[in-house]
């Protein structure tokens, strides 16, 4: 039971955690039928890279690693509203949002 | 303390991007993920970012996710249909994913000279942050805020019914 109070973490398993929420997040877009759904994992894919950042951040006691995850942030952000702004597009093309009936670049 | 903390809140991310895999709502997949921002926040907390965690829950877990349920609210997303997929995605995808999991466990499990975290490490303030930031990193920055304008014009050009298209459509349907 002690244990569980010790006051340190290997930050190994904080980067196993990251490699899993990763493929996780790939599992995800492979087998999501749902456009938005697809979507959502690439935010899971990102997360992951992002607390192997901040892990990486903390080992090295640099401030450039946090830094580079708040840029990877403000890329999501304007990722997310682009990639939105397209499911609506593709939406109002094809009033289907299941990715194997969107199979083509033409609308 | 901290082994316990990492345990609970790695535990509810794990379960939140499994229940995000299981889902066949988009609304539940949604408010999953919203789990998995929020204990990774406190995961960075953890680590000592204290300005990256306020960020989490505020940009990913407060706006990208508003955003998605906004979409899914707008476009009425009902379940989805499950099938096979593609045989690439069966064939080639699953098993690279086993592999690269499996590499980078690999490597992580010998690498050397990895340290700890524990609780009395110490955070890295946000004024150290920003002092790099707004030195060191201002050109960065002061390009992003162009690539941010930049998809704020994308997103009203692509999602925003124009006059002409309007006008096209209610031909095509007959009524005026």
């Amino acid at each position: 039971m002690n244990v569980f109070f010790s006051q340190e973490v290997p930050l190994s398993w904080y980067l196993l955690l990251s490699a899993v929420l990763f493929s996780l997040g790939v599992v995800g877009f492979l087998i999501k039928r749902n456009l938005i759904t697809v979507f959502m994992s690439i935010e899971l894919m990102l997360n992951g890279v992002n607390l192997s950042f901040v892990t990486f951040a903390h080992q090295w006691h640099a401030v450039k690693g946090q830094i580079f995850v708040f840029f990877v942030m403000m890329v999501a952000a304007a990722e997310a509203a682009v990639g939105l702004a397209i499911i609506i597009a593709v939406f109002r093309a094809r009033a289907t949002l299941a990715v194997d009936r969107i199979d083509r670049m033409k609308l | 303390m901290h082994l316990l903390f990492f345990i609970v809140f790695a535990g509810f991310c794990l379960a939140g991007a499994i229940n995000l895999l299981l889902q066949s709502h988009p609304i539940n997949s949604a408010l999953s993920l919203i789990v998995v921002m929020v204990s990774l926040a406190v995961l960075y907390l953890l680590l000592g970012a204290e300005f990256l965690a306020i960020a989490q829950v505020i940009v990913y877990a407060g706006a990208i996710m508003v955003l998605f349920t906004f979409v899914i609210m707008l476009l009425n997303a009902s379940r989805e249909e499950r099938t096979l997929g593609s045989r690439a995605a069966l064939r080639v995808g699953f098993p690279s994913v086993v592999a690269i999991l499996a590499i980078i466990a690999t490597v992580i499990l010998h690498t050397q000279g990895l340290g700890v975290a524990r609780l009395s490490d110490g955070i890295t303030s946000t004024e150290e942050l920003s002092k790099v930031l707004f030195t060191d990193l201002l050109l960065p920055f002061e390009v992003t805020s162009v690539l941010i304008l930049i998809a704020i014009l994308g997103a009203v050009a692509m999602a925003g019914h124009d006059e002409k298209d309007l006008h096209r459509n209610s031909e095509r349907t007959g009524e005026k």
